[in-house]
């Protein structure tokens, strides 16, 4: 079979940088091709990985399997070749090349394949390659940067992104002034200056709300929320403009972020590019703000620290709320026998629903006893409980059981004795989210981990509670009621 | 080793400014540094070996020797045996390429040399610009003046 060979070309008016940026993401298609409808990289290797394959939905339904054979920022070249498609592409390798035109802000942009076809389809084929891949891409990547990199699912208003990238933006922030219960969040304006070097500004459309931000209001980490201050670690949204040397993202480019500075309850901000993970058209803004930092943190708990295999035993308190039902369904996926703790019958329906096995309803911190009775133990326990439940956590540990301390809604623990854990042969650990998303990779790779789980059908659709972000002080309410089911979301609005 | 990069889209078909440049020796009728040019030897300007002798305007004389010419890339590579410049291992690369949406190609005309450490900002200026975009800017203006 004969292979043909295509070539098509075009300039686009924007400097190589910006067109480099978007295409030497081997997983960026979804976002700026139409005929693309869904992509991501296997096994989740980043997408600068030589090696590494994308797995294209397109709109027409049809299936690509593609592998990066070469990526140079040097060039500006990407190759890759077909594994596996629905199309009966043969022999497919392809390279997009980038030139700059120096006498102007343009980049020259060359797309070249060769291939081969079953008999009698060579011409359909090409037509197919060369019109709708190759120019259709060229006209969508030229309508992706002309309305400032979004296409799809824009969340912002159009407007918002034609604004003067100097100016300060005008936010909707969220101040503590002075530690105390929900009361002291105080809905506030202030103005956001353009973001600086390694920074993007983002139009927030959802915040997570986590525990931490009640420990933090409440002033017992004081260093960590300083007065007057803005609590959150994690959102998500429409980058509005980028720092001078920042590549990676272009303006409209949806993200979320987590990050270890606290400030997320605010309509606008800015944050360092290594927080951020790029957000593919399958994950809505509010999934991606209620489950960044939670299912980054079950995936840390269970495969770091956990070491989750078949038959672990895993106790969970707190198995309805947002960690809770991550963990209860990933841990049941990877085979551990999963034990959970609820307050009400009503939230021992949705932890079963989550995959939790055996449910223990306690109002009153006793749930011991029913874990020797079910399993003889915990090797396992993810603890939100703090003090109240020290002492009953401890009896639930099985010989050299772990005891990973992740939060602490009735209290904070006492100092624990080192020869106290020797009766059980116990480990004790106080983790914190963060130190495990360490590099911008650790953390991409952790997100897409959580992403494929959820496109996998492992994590069921996150169950949220909206509130609006002027609302921060009803949604804290709720939570430290303990009558919240799933994760609670703030919606800048 | 320095190296100098010019590029451009100039609004013809890459056959037409090939037509244009491919010549060896007609650098005087389209280049407007370069007072005159002529091949050593009596060779066809498209002979790979060949070699010209032209004068630039302000009066100094340049050898280059044709390296690599090829109708199927639009390329022409050629060395500098002798010049007034005070470059050494001088070889610069012509290289033009269809844009497939229109009739407009991509020109790039690059050199690697090596030269004084104090004249490496000079020389990248005056051969990018003074030679490089300047033979560029004449070939715009020469074929948006047929349109």
């Amino acid at each position: 079979m004969a292979l043909q060979k295509l070539v098509r070309s075009t300039v686009i008016d924007a400097p190589i940088e910006r067109v480099w940026a978007v295409l030497r993401d081997f997983n960026s298609h979804d976002q700026w091709h139409d005929v693309v409808a869904h992509s991501e990289i296997e096994d989740g290797k980043p997408s600068d990985r030589v090696g590494c394959v994308r797995n294209f939905t397109l709109q027409d339904g049809n299936h690509i399997r593609e592998m990066l054979l070469s990526l140079s920022d040097v060039d500006y070249v990407s190759t890759y070749t077909i594994v596996d498609a629905t199309v009966p592409l043969q022999r497919y390798v392809a390279s997009i090349t980038l030139k700059p035109v120096t006498d102007g802000q343009q980049t020259f942009w060359h797309w070249e394949s060769s291939f081969a076809t079953p008999p009698g389809m060579e011409a359909q084929l090409r037509d197919m390659v060369a019109h709708g891949v190759y120019e259709a891409g060229f006209a969508n990547l030229k309508r992706h940067l002309q309305r400032g990199g979004n296409v799809k699912k824009s969340t912002a208003n159009t407007a918002l992104r034609i604004h003067n990238q100097a100016s300060p933006v005008s936010a909707h922030t969220i101040k503590v002034r002075a530690y105390g219960d929900a009361s002291q969040l105080r809905a506030e304006t202030s103005d956001v200056s353009p973001p600086g070097p390694g920074e993007v500004r983002i139009r927030q459309t959802a915040v997570g709300v986590n525990y931490l931000d009640v420990y933090l209001r409440k002033g017992w980490v004081p260093e960590f929320l300083p007065l007057p201050g803005t609590p959150g670690m994690e959102a998500a949204g429409e980058v509005m403009d980028v720092g001078p040397d920042v590549t990676s993202l272009l303006p409209g480019d949806r993200v979320a972020y987590m990050g270890p500075i606290p400030g997320a309850y605010t309509s606008v901000r800015n944050v360092p590019v290594a927080w951020t993970v790029r957000l593919g058209s399958g994950i809505d803004d509010v999934t991606a703000a209620a489950s960044l930092l939670k299912g980054i943190t079950a995936d840390y708990l269970l495969r770091d620290l956990g070491h989750i295999e078949a038959g672990t035993r895993v106790l969970v308190h707190a198995a309805a709320g947002g960690v809770g039902t991550l963990v209860c369904a990933w841990a049941r996926s990877m085979g551990a026998l999963v034990m959970g703790t609820v307050s009400s019958q009503a939230k021992a329906r949705i932890a079963r629903d989550h995959g939790c096995q055996h449910v223990i309803v306690t109002s009153n911190y006793e749930f011991s006893a029913a874990v020797q009775n079910i399993a003889q133990g915990a090797d396992v326990i993810i603890d939100g409980l703090g003090e109240a439940g020290r002492e009953e956590n401890f009896a639930s540990l099985a010989p050299c059981g772990h005891w990973i301390s992740l939060g602490q809604a009735s209290g904070p623990l006492q100092p624990i004795s080192p020869d106290w854990l020797v009766a059980k042969s116990a480990s004790f650990s106080r983790p914190v989210a963060f130190a495990y998303v360490a590099t911008h990779a650790l953390l991409n790779q952790r997100a897409e981990r959580v992403w494929q789980a959820f496109r996998d059908g492992i994590l069921l659709p996150v169950q949220t509670e909206q509130f609006a972000l002027k609302d921060a002080q009803a949604a804290h309410t709720r939570l430290e009621s303990r009558q919240s089911t799933g994760s609670l979301v703030l919606l800048p609005g | 080793m320095i190296q100098v990069y010019t590029s451009s889209v100039i609004d013809a078909s890459a056959d037409a400014v090939w037509a244009k440049v491919r010549d060896f020796n007609a650098l005087p009728q389209w280049h407007p540094a370069i007072a005159d040019s002529r091949i050593e030897n009596n060779q066809a300007s498209d002979r790979v070996g060949c070699v010209r002798y032209f004068h630039l305007r302000d009066g100094g004389l340049i050898r280059e020797r044709l390296l690599a010419l090829s109708d199927y890339d639009f390329t022409c590579t050629y060395s500098i045996l002798e010049s007034p410049m005070g470059v050494d291992n001088y070889v610069a690369t012509l290289k033009l390429t269809p844009v497939t949406d229109g009739s407009r190609c991509f020109a790039e005309w690059s050199a690697e040399f090596d030269c004084a450490p104090q004249r490496e900002a000079e020389l990248s200026q005056s051969i990018g610009q003074g030679v490089f975009q300047a033979g560029f800017d004449a070939l715009k203006r020469h074929f948006s003046a047929r349109r």
